[in-house]
Protein backbone atom coordinates (compact mmCIF):
# COMPACT_ATOMS: atom_id res chain seq x y z
CA UNK A 1 0.00 0.00 0.00
CA UNK A 2 2.77 2.22 1.17
CA UNK A 3 4.71 1.19 -1.50
CA UNK A 4 1.90 2.19 -4.07
CA UNK A 5 1.48 5.39 -2.66
CA UNK A 6 4.90 6.45 -2.84
CA UNK A 7 4.61 5.52 -6.58
CA UNK A 8 1.72 7.65 -7.49
CA UNK A 9 2.82 10.31 -5.47
CA UNK A 10 6.17 9.82 -7.55
CA UNK A 11 4.07 10.19 -11.14
CA UNK A 12 2.32 12.74 -9.98
CA UNK A 13 5.74 14.86 -9.21
CA UNK A 14 6.92 14.44 -12.77
CA UNK A 15 3.45 15.02 -14.33
CA UNK A 16 3.77 18.27 -12.69
CA UNK A 17 7.19 18.76 -13.60
CA UNK A 18 6.37 18.12 -16.93
CA UNK A 19 3.49 20.50 -17.07
CA UNK A 20 5.39 23.25 -15.95
CA UNK A 21 8.07 22.86 -18.65
CA UNK A 22 5.11 22.64 -21.03
CA UNK A 23 3.39 25.80 -19.69
CA UNK A 24 6.95 27.12 -20.46
CA UNK A 25 7.08 26.50 -23.47
CA UNK A 26 3.72 28.06 -24.10
CA UNK A 27 4.68 31.12 -23.06
CA UNK A 28 8.08 31.57 -24.38
CA UNK A 29 7.27 30.19 -27.64
CA UNK A 30 3.43 29.16 -28.35
CA UNK A 31 2.38 32.59 -27.56
CA UNK A 32 4.53 34.04 -29.99
CA UNK A 33 3.21 31.93 -33.09
CA UNK A 34 -0.23 32.67 -32.34
CA UNK A 35 -0.32 36.17 -31.32
CA UNK A 36 1.99 36.75 -34.20
CA UNK A 37 -0.33 35.33 -36.81
CA UNK A 38 -3.51 37.63 -34.94
CA UNK A 39 -1.93 40.81 -35.18
CA UNK A 40 -1.17 39.90 -38.83
CA UNK A 41 -4.34 39.20 -39.40
CA UNK A 42 -5.55 42.15 -37.59
CA UNK A 43 -3.57 44.79 -39.13
CA UNK A 44 -4.67 42.95 -42.38
CA UNK A 45 -8.19 43.50 -41.12
CA UNK A 46 -7.70 47.02 -40.41
CA UNK A 47 -5.53 47.96 -43.78
CA UNK A 48 -8.81 46.74 -45.23
CA UNK A 49 -11.25 48.89 -43.32
CA UNK A 50 -9.36 51.90 -43.92
CA UNK A 51 -8.88 51.58 -47.32
CA UNK A 52 -12.50 51.18 -47.78
CA UNK A 53 -13.58 55.26 -47.46
CA UNK A 54 -10.37 56.85 -47.89
CA UNK A 55 -11.86 60.35 -47.49
CA UNK A 56 -9.05 62.78 -46.28
CA UNK A 57 -10.31 64.57 -43.86
CA UNK A 58 -8.20 65.68 -40.88
CA UNK A 59 -10.24 64.32 -37.47
CA UNK A 60 -13.56 65.58 -37.63
CA UNK A 61 -16.24 62.88 -37.51
CA UNK A 62 -14.63 60.53 -39.72
CA UNK A 63 -12.89 59.23 -36.47
CA UNK A 64 -14.02 55.20 -35.95
CA UNK A 65 -15.56 54.39 -32.96
CA UNK A 66 -13.25 53.04 -29.60
CA UNK A 67 -14.04 50.10 -28.89
CA UNK A 68 -12.80 47.35 -26.71
CA UNK A 69 -13.52 44.84 -29.23
CA UNK A 70 -12.10 46.04 -32.35
CA UNK A 71 -8.78 47.63 -33.21
CA UNK A 72 -8.76 51.40 -34.69
CA UNK A 73 -5.32 52.35 -35.48
CA UNK A 74 -2.47 50.58 -36.52
CA UNK A 75 1.45 51.46 -35.18
CA UNK A 76 4.00 51.35 -36.99
CA UNK A 77 7.52 52.24 -35.51
CA UNK A 78 10.46 51.78 -38.49
CA UNK A 79 13.24 51.68 -36.26
CA UNK A 80 11.74 48.01 -35.02
CA UNK A 81 11.55 47.01 -39.26
CA UNK A 82 10.13 48.54 -42.06
CA UNK A 83 7.36 46.48 -42.07
CA UNK A 84 6.97 46.36 -38.19
CA UNK A 85 3.06 47.62 -37.77
CA UNK A 86 0.76 46.27 -35.01
CA UNK A 87 -2.88 46.79 -34.31
CA UNK A 88 -4.34 49.52 -31.89
CA UNK A 89 -6.61 48.25 -29.66
CA UNK A 90 -8.66 50.10 -26.41
CA UNK A 91 -7.89 49.27 -23.51
CA UNK A 92 -5.01 47.54 -22.05
CA UNK A 93 -6.29 44.25 -20.13
CA UNK A 94 -4.17 40.93 -20.58
CA UNK A 95 -6.91 39.85 -22.81
CA UNK A 96 -5.92 42.82 -25.24
CA UNK A 97 -2.39 43.06 -24.94
CA UNK A 98 -2.37 39.25 -26.29
CA UNK A 99 -3.87 40.62 -29.40
CA UNK A 100 -1.97 43.86 -30.50
CA UNK A 101 -0.92 47.16 -28.45
CA UNK A 102 -3.51 48.88 -26.20
CA UNK A 103 -4.57 52.16 -25.72
CA UNK A 104 -4.94 53.31 -22.08
CA UNK A 105 -8.58 54.16 -21.84
CA UNK A 106 -9.18 57.74 -21.04
CA UNK A 107 -6.11 59.18 -22.55
CA UNK A 108 -5.98 60.98 -25.51
CA UNK A 109 -7.01 59.98 -29.34
CA UNK A 110 -4.18 59.82 -31.91
CA UNK A 111 -3.14 63.45 -32.38
CA UNK A 112 -5.23 64.97 -29.83
CA UNK A 113 -3.89 67.29 -27.68
CA UNK A 114 -2.77 65.52 -24.72
CA UNK A 115 -1.07 62.17 -24.41
CA UNK A 116 -1.75 59.59 -26.59
CA UNK A 117 -0.57 56.40 -24.42
CA UNK A 118 -0.55 52.77 -25.09
CA UNK A 119 1.19 49.17 -23.63
CA UNK A 120 2.63 46.30 -25.27
CA UNK A 121 4.26 43.56 -24.34
CA UNK A 122 8.59 43.50 -24.26
CA UNK A 123 8.30 39.40 -24.75
CA UNK A 124 6.11 36.72 -25.59
CA UNK A 125 2.42 37.23 -27.23
CA UNK A 126 4.50 38.64 -30.70
CA UNK A 127 6.53 40.99 -28.30
CA UNK A 128 5.35 44.29 -30.05
CA UNK A 129 7.90 46.17 -28.15
CA UNK A 130 10.75 43.61 -27.78
CA UNK A 131 13.21 46.54 -29.14
CA UNK A 132 11.99 49.61 -27.21
CA UNK A 133 14.85 49.94 -25.66
CA UNK A 134 16.44 51.22 -29.04
CA UNK A 135 14.53 53.51 -29.90
CA UNK A 136 16.28 57.28 -29.96
CA UNK A 137 15.15 60.69 -29.81
CA UNK A 138 14.26 61.52 -33.45
CA UNK A 139 12.72 58.04 -33.88
CA UNK A 140 9.62 57.65 -35.95
CA UNK A 141 5.97 56.40 -34.47
CA UNK A 142 3.45 56.79 -36.67
CA UNK A 143 -0.02 55.97 -35.77
CA UNK A 144 -2.19 55.29 -38.70
CA UNK A 145 -5.93 56.22 -38.25
CA UNK A 146 -8.76 55.64 -40.94
CA UNK A 147 -8.95 59.28 -41.94
CA UNK A 148 -5.89 60.71 -40.79
CA UNK A 149 -1.99 59.18 -40.35
CA UNK A 150 -0.19 61.16 -37.40
CA UNK A 151 3.62 61.20 -37.59
CA UNK A 152 5.19 61.41 -33.81
CA UNK A 153 8.79 62.11 -32.99
CA UNK A 154 10.75 60.37 -29.97
CA UNK A 155 11.70 62.66 -27.43
CA UNK A 156 13.24 60.85 -24.98
CA UNK A 157 12.56 57.58 -22.21
CA UNK A 158 12.62 56.96 -18.86
CA UNK A 159 12.64 53.77 -16.38
CA UNK A 160 10.04 54.02 -13.37
CA UNK A 161 8.22 51.72 -11.52
CA UNK A 162 5.06 50.05 -12.42
CA UNK A 163 3.23 52.56 -10.15
CA UNK A 164 4.15 55.60 -11.70
CA UNK A 165 0.76 56.37 -13.61
CA UNK A 166 1.81 60.07 -14.29
CA UNK A 167 4.05 59.25 -17.11
CA UNK A 168 0.94 58.67 -18.81
CA UNK A 169 -0.65 62.03 -18.06
CA UNK A 170 -1.60 64.89 -20.37
CA UNK A 171 1.96 66.12 -19.85
CA UNK A 172 4.22 63.32 -18.70
CA UNK A 173 5.41 63.35 -15.31
CA UNK A 174 3.63 66.68 -14.78
CA UNK A 175 -0.20 65.45 -13.45
CA UNK A 176 -1.63 68.94 -12.30
CA UNK A 177 -0.53 70.73 -15.58
CA UNK A 178 -2.83 71.48 -18.53
CA UNK A 179 -1.93 69.96 -21.87
CA UNK A 180 -1.33 72.19 -24.86
CA UNK A 181 0.15 70.00 -27.27
CA UNK A 182 -0.39 66.12 -28.64
CA UNK A 183 2.17 63.29 -27.52
CA UNK A 184 2.59 59.80 -27.61
CA UNK A 185 3.75 57.39 -24.76
CA UNK A 186 4.70 53.99 -25.25
CA UNK A 187 5.15 51.60 -21.90
CA UNK A 188 6.28 47.77 -21.96
CA UNK A 189 8.16 45.84 -19.03
CA UNK A 190 11.82 46.46 -17.96
CA UNK A 191 13.77 44.47 -17.96
CA UNK A 192 12.93 41.69 -20.49
CA UNK A 193 10.75 38.86 -18.50
CA UNK A 194 10.44 41.16 -15.56
CA UNK A 195 7.89 43.16 -13.95
CA UNK A 196 9.95 45.21 -11.49
CA UNK A 197 9.93 48.30 -13.99
CA UNK A 198 8.26 49.78 -16.60
CA UNK A 199 10.53 51.18 -19.97
CA UNK A 200 8.52 54.34 -21.05
CA UNK A 201 9.20 55.87 -24.53
CA UNK A 202 7.86 59.56 -24.93
CA UNK A 203 7.28 61.80 -28.46
CA UNK A 204 5.71 64.52 -29.92
CA UNK A 205 3.30 65.02 -32.98
CA UNK A 206 5.08 66.26 -35.45
CA UNK A 207 3.20 66.04 -38.69
CA UNK A 208 -0.97 65.25 -39.97
CA UNK A 209 -0.96 63.58 -42.80
CA UNK A 210 -4.75 63.04 -44.74
CA UNK A 211 -4.97 59.45 -46.10
CA UNK A 212 -5.59 60.71 -49.26
CA UNK A 213 -1.87 61.92 -48.99
CA UNK A 214 -0.20 59.28 -47.65
CA UNK A 215 2.43 57.03 -49.27
CA UNK A 216 3.84 54.31 -46.68
CA UNK A 217 6.68 54.23 -48.76
CA UNK A 218 8.01 57.45 -47.93
CA UNK A 219 7.68 57.38 -44.66
CA UNK A 220 9.55 53.80 -43.72
CA UNK A 221 13.06 55.47 -42.88
CA UNK A 222 13.75 55.53 -39.17
CA UNK A 223 14.22 59.21 -38.85
CA UNK A 224 12.49 62.38 -40.69
CA UNK B 1 -1.36 5.64 -11.84
CA UNK B 2 0.11 5.53 -15.55
CA UNK B 3 0.61 1.69 -14.90
CA UNK B 4 -2.85 1.49 -14.44
CA UNK B 5 -4.03 3.52 -17.09
CA UNK B 6 -1.58 1.20 -19.68
CA UNK B 7 -3.50 -1.68 -18.05
CA UNK B 8 -7.30 -0.01 -18.47
CA UNK B 9 -6.43 0.57 -22.47
CA UNK B 10 -7.69 -2.18 -24.27
CA UNK B 11 -5.95 -4.11 -27.46
CA UNK B 12 -2.57 -5.49 -28.11
CA UNK B 13 0.64 -2.99 -27.39
CA UNK B 14 0.64 -1.07 -30.81
CA UNK B 15 -2.93 0.00 -29.77
CA UNK B 16 -2.12 1.10 -26.11
CA UNK B 17 0.96 2.78 -27.65
CA UNK B 18 -1.62 4.78 -30.17
CA UNK B 19 -3.68 6.01 -27.20
CA UNK B 20 -1.76 7.14 -25.23
CA UNK B 21 -0.20 9.16 -27.46
CA UNK B 22 -3.74 10.75 -28.37
CA UNK B 23 -4.54 11.00 -24.75
CA UNK B 24 -1.06 12.92 -24.35
CA UNK B 25 -1.86 15.75 -27.40
CA UNK B 26 -5.63 15.66 -25.75
CA UNK B 27 -3.92 16.88 -22.67
CA UNK B 28 -1.69 19.21 -24.36
CA UNK B 29 -4.54 20.69 -26.36
CA UNK B 30 -6.43 21.60 -22.87
CA UNK B 31 -3.70 23.04 -21.36
CA UNK B 32 -2.29 25.32 -24.79
CA UNK B 33 -6.38 26.69 -25.16
CA UNK B 34 -7.75 27.08 -21.65
CA UNK B 35 -5.99 26.42 -18.80
CA UNK B 36 -2.49 28.46 -19.77
CA UNK B 37 -4.27 31.19 -21.18
CA UNK B 38 -6.14 31.26 -17.68
CA UNK B 39 -3.12 30.42 -15.46
CA UNK B 40 -0.80 33.12 -17.54
CA UNK B 41 -3.52 35.86 -16.01
CA UNK B 42 -2.47 35.11 -12.39
CA UNK B 43 1.17 34.99 -12.61
CA UNK B 44 2.03 38.42 -12.86
CA UNK B 45 5.43 38.29 -14.23
CA UNK B 46 4.27 40.37 -17.54
CA UNK B 47 3.24 43.60 -16.47
CA UNK B 48 3.81 46.55 -19.43
CA UNK B 49 1.08 48.63 -17.56
CA UNK B 50 1.30 51.61 -15.43
CA UNK B 51 -1.36 51.58 -12.81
Amino acid sequence: MTRRLVGWTGELLITAGVVVLLFIAWQLWWTDITAERNQRQLVQALGDQFAGDGRGTVGGDAFPELDSEHAFAVLRVPRFGADFAQPVIEGVEASVLSLGVGHYEGTARPGAVGNFAVAGHRTTYGRPFHDIDTLVRGDRLIVETKPTIYVYEVTGHEIVRPWQTEVIAPVPDEPDTRATRALITLTSCHPKYSATYRYIVHGRLVKTIPRAEWHLADWTTVKG
Amino acid sequence: MYAALWRILPGPVWAKVLQCLVLAALAVVVLFHWVFPALAEAVPFNGNTVD
